[in-house]
């Protein structure tokens, strides 16, 4: 056996990813929520994921988000992981989208006026949070930050 | 498959060791050997539990220099570290099972060992959040005591229960498992807050809203180990051997795939596997050892594997449903809470408590009577990422 053309193994191999981590936080710093549709199931997967977070699907399109939805839960971080330690106390938060999927992001409120009131109410991006990151988080990473719209229940 | 049996037991004394975790480790597959009577010649692989060791002594491989260091099996017998984060030991053990359940191998031993104290709570604060999805949780700035205050804030609202009465309710667990912890000599707080109140969890320090210190597990030093045989062979070695009736496994991902905090799928998942597997339910179970990483992980873990109805182990806990002479015995080492949490070694340590209650030999105070038949470990390692249960019996 000869073996396989090299241009043929180069041309054979594809790249699966149809929106990568980067990607993503590159959209949240330009105030984008990105995602992903499903064309089987017509879910949205946020943060984007290889398969469709609902049914498994492969067949994936980029999407926005509109940035709207529920606060599902938060805690206040009063002892931060070493290298965390900016901006403590801090609120990270669940928030259901409006698409759909939840994501894990900051809230923007006073941590000592956070009380179990503020679950279930209604959130919106307002801008991202970016931590700067140790020697063991592969460089800085960025999350969405929501803040409270009061005059919404 | 054949059954497996547990003949032999080790298990260090928690809290802060000035041994490495290679001393650690021998110390207690040493005792789990003499318990056994057997030789460490005889054993024929090694499935050790070890979630963090890289960054605690520099050390990765650990279970290759564990079996060297030992001698077992005369030398060069496979020898593999398991990492389920907190869960790590409770998998080690269950492929233990496995190998010697398909016939691969008559006598191996399992356990686990960690080194976390050294670490100081700031930088152990930040390897252990590695067990959270770092992509995502990462930034957020997430944190293991976090994940499980975001948790009960949830529970609270699920079940319309005001934050102030769960936190009460929490504190329970706290104030149950260090009664245990203090009674069990080889526990990181024997001695130490036996006697807790509710308004001294409440009123500690704040971790993260609404978990206080109290409500968390502390980071310990330890080390557990077991030796298993085919279960046909056991009584030649000892009198009371202890069947692996049951095993379990699931995994989660990111927290914010999760349908519900307070109702993780793989832990669902991974006791009914269990309890199918022993062909038992979980009324059958006389003592259970559970995560307790954190007072809400025990009230969740508890509804999860069936032994409540959802949103009711808070209230069950307050009736003492949990302790000694109720319903469901748990955590009568201390758990994770009062005993320490050495997360490699943690499952290690369930195991080790249960066969202990069934032989009769868990410490004055803390001993089930009379000697459970059934009990159960569940052991959790990451934010719901890796979870494991086994069951035991001391009949087949
Ligand atoms: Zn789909």
């Amino acid at each position: 056996m000869t073996g396989k053309e090299q241009e043929e193994i180069e041309k054979e191999y594809k790249e699966y990813t149809v929106l990568s981590l980067s990607e993503y936080e590159e959209g949240l710093r330009n105030g984008k929520l990105l995602g992903l549709r499903c064309a089987s199931c017509g879910g949205i997967t946020c943060h984007p994921m290889p398969v469709c977070q609902w049914c498994g699907g492969r067949s994936l399109k980029r999407v926005e988000l509109c940035g709207d939805g529920e606060l599902t839960t938060f805690t206040v971080i009063r002892v931060p992981s070493e290298g965390f330690e900016e901006g403590a106390p801090y609120i990270p938060c669940l928030v259901k989208t409006k698409e759909g999927p939840c994501v894990v992001g900051r809230l923007d409120y006073d941590t000592e006026s956070a009380t179990q009131e503020l679950i279930g109410k209604q959130v919106k991006m307002s801008g991202t949070h970016t931590c700067k990151g140790d020697k063991f988080s592969d460089g800085a990473h960025t999350c969405p930050v929501f803040k409270i719209q009061e005059n919404k229940l | 498959m054949r059954d497996v049996a547990i003949i032999g037991i080790g298990h260090t004394k928690f809290g802060r060791a000035s041994k490495t975790s290679l001393e650690l480790f021998s110390e207690a597959a040493l005792q789990a050997v003499d318990d056994a009577g057997v030789d460490l010649k005889d054993i024929e692989a090694l499935f050790q539990g070890a979630a963090l060791p890289g960054f605690e002594e520099g050390q990765v491989t650990p279970a290759a220099f564990s079996a060297a260091e030992l001698n077992l099996g005369g030398g060069s017998i496979p020898a593999t570290r398991y990492e389920g984060a907190c869960a790590s030991a409770s998998i080690a053990i269950r492929e233990a099972a496995e190998w010697v359940a398909s016939g691969q191998c008559d006598m191996v031993m399992a356990g686990g060992v960690e080194k976390a104290l050294l670490m100081g709570t700031l930088f152990a604060t930040r390897i252990f959040a590695m067990a959270c999805h770092a992509p995502t949780e990462g930034p957020a700035g997430l944190t293991f005591p976090g994940v499980f205050a975001m948790a009960a804030r949830r529970y609270s609202k699920n079940y319309d229960i005001p934050l102030d009465k769960l936190r009460e309710q929490m504190a329970l667990v706290s104030v149950k498992n260090h009664k245990h912890g203090a009674l069990n000599p080889l526990a990181q707080f024997y001695k130490k807050m036996g006697d807790l109140k509710v308004e001294d969890v409440i009123n500690s320090k704040l971790v993260a809203d609404p978990l206080t210190v109290l409500d968390c597990c502390p980071f310990s030093d330890g080390a557990a180990a077991i030796v298993l045989c085919a279960a046909e062979e056991a009584r030649k070695y000892t009198d009371d051997p202890v069947y692996i009736l049951g095993t379990g496994q699931g995994s989660g991902g990111a927290l914010s795939k999760m349908k519900d905090l307070t109702k993780p799928d793989s832990r669902i998942k991974s006791a009914r596997m269990a309890f199918k597997h022993a062909g038992l339910r979980p009324s059958d179970i006389d003592v259970l050892e559970l995560h307790d990483c954190f007072t809400i992980a025990e009230l969740i873990a508890l509804e999860s594997m069936g032994f409540f109805e959802w949103g009711e182990a808070a209230e069950a806990t307050t009736e003492g449903q949990t302790e000694s002479g109720g319903k469901i015995p748990v955590n009568m080492s201390g758990g994770l809470i009062g005993k320490g949490h050495p997360i490699g070694a943690t499952g290690a340590s369930q195991v080790y408590w249960i066969v202990k209650q069934m032989r009769g030999e868990a410490a004055k105070g803390n001993q089930i009577d009379p000697v459970p038949e059934y009990g159960m470990t569940d052991t959790l390692g990451g934010d719901f990422g890796t979870l494991c249960h086994i069951i035991l019996g001391r009949g087949k």
